[in-house]
């Protein structure tokens, strides 16, 4: 099953998404990388790299970020990673984050979770 | 001018000092068009770089602080200014020239570049940085000591050069139009980056 890593500036709001995911996909494993090691509000290339080998059961990692410097922590460990099998998707924080669990949930690929995830930002909520 | 270990270290702990010195002038530049803290990470970070300066040659000491640099300072000038470092440094080789060294700094923006995507106008650290490391590249043939002088002054005019712009990148570009008028963050602190090289170089 596709994993999926949050990557936020926020542990409490890291940690309050994944509640939410919980409750809706149960079976997906969700890791974190949110706030600085030190427990300020920032992001941390190392805790995403720890996220990402934590979240990977074999069929890919889709990671989803809340702000811009969450990507660029992101990117960064992608670099020193290397691998396919993670794939940073630009979507909405809470709203992808959701749409790939589900999706992840149902068995889907890595390529039907990503495209889930960003199909997010297309979602009007009303 | 052997671009080497005690060059590199004279230069992060420069820029340590300008960082610690302008920390709270950084930090206003932050909070007027982004989250406040561009000026406690940055010193954080450069603090933090100070204790793991040891290495032989120019490149260990710049992939050192680069590394840190990364892992420490939690917003989104660690990716950044960590990606130069460590992308001079990759560049460098073990006993580089000067001509190197222009070009692995050059490197480094490419680095910064290819991770943040900006672009020269987007209000960023590559608008102090692109006409910095041109002016060096000019006068490089004057020796290390005065193109890093010329480096630094156009650093600081790339700055200034900053602040009509409208932000594309960054917490910045949230503003919009709100964010004409105040000088980018990343990019003074780029300045005193280079105004830390001519000072040691």
């Amino acid at each position: 099953m596709v994993g999926l890593v949050l990557v936020s500036h926020s542990a409490t709001l890291a940690a309050g998404l994944v509640e939410l995911i919980t409750q809706l996909a149960p079976d997906v494993t969700v890791r974190t990388a949110a706030g600085t090691e030190d427990g300020r509000i920032g992001t941390s290339p190392d805790a995403v790299e720890v996220a990402l080998r934590a979240a990977d059961g074999g069929d890919g990692v889709v990671v989803i970020p809340d702000l811009g410097s969450a990507v660029l922590s992101v990117r960064v460990a992608l670099e020193d990673l290397d691998a396919d099998r993670y794939v940073l998707v630009d979507a909405p924080f809470v709203e992808g984050a959701v749409s790939a669990a589900v999706t992840a949930g149902t068995g889907a690929d890595l390529a039907e979770v990503v495209g889930a995830a960003r199909e997010a930002r297309d979602i009007p909520k009303f | 001018m052997a671009v080497d270990a005690e060059l590199a270290r004279a230069w992060a702990t420069g820029f340590a000092a300008a960082v610690a010195a302008h920390k709270d002038e950084l930090t206003k530049l932050d909070q007027a068009i982004g989250d406040g803290d561009h000026g406690s990470n940055l010193d954080r970070g450069m603090q933090a770089a100070l204790a793991k300066l040891a290495g032989d040659t120019a490149a260990d000491v710049l992939k050192g602080v680069g590394r840190t640099l990364i892992s420490t300072v939690g917003g989104a000038s660690g990716p950044l200014y960590g990606t130069v470092f460590r992308e001079a440094a990759k560049a460098l080789g073990d006993a580089p020239d000067d001509a190197a060294f222009a070009a692995a700094l050059r490197a480094g923006l490419d680095g910064v570049r290819r991770l943040g995507g900006a672009v020269e106008g987007d209000k960023t650290m590559v608008d102090a940085w692109v006409p910095a490391l041109d002016a060096l590249d000019g006068a490089l043939g004057e020796g290390l000591g005065p193109a890093a002088a010329k480096a630094a002054a156009a650093a600081r005019a790339g700055a200034e050069a900053t602040i009509p712009l409208q932000a594309r990148k960054g917490r910045a570009s949230y503003l919009g139009p709100r964010s004409v008028g105040h000088q980018d963050p990343g990019a003074t602190s780029t300045a005193l980056l280079f105004e830390a090289l001519a000072a040691v170089a």
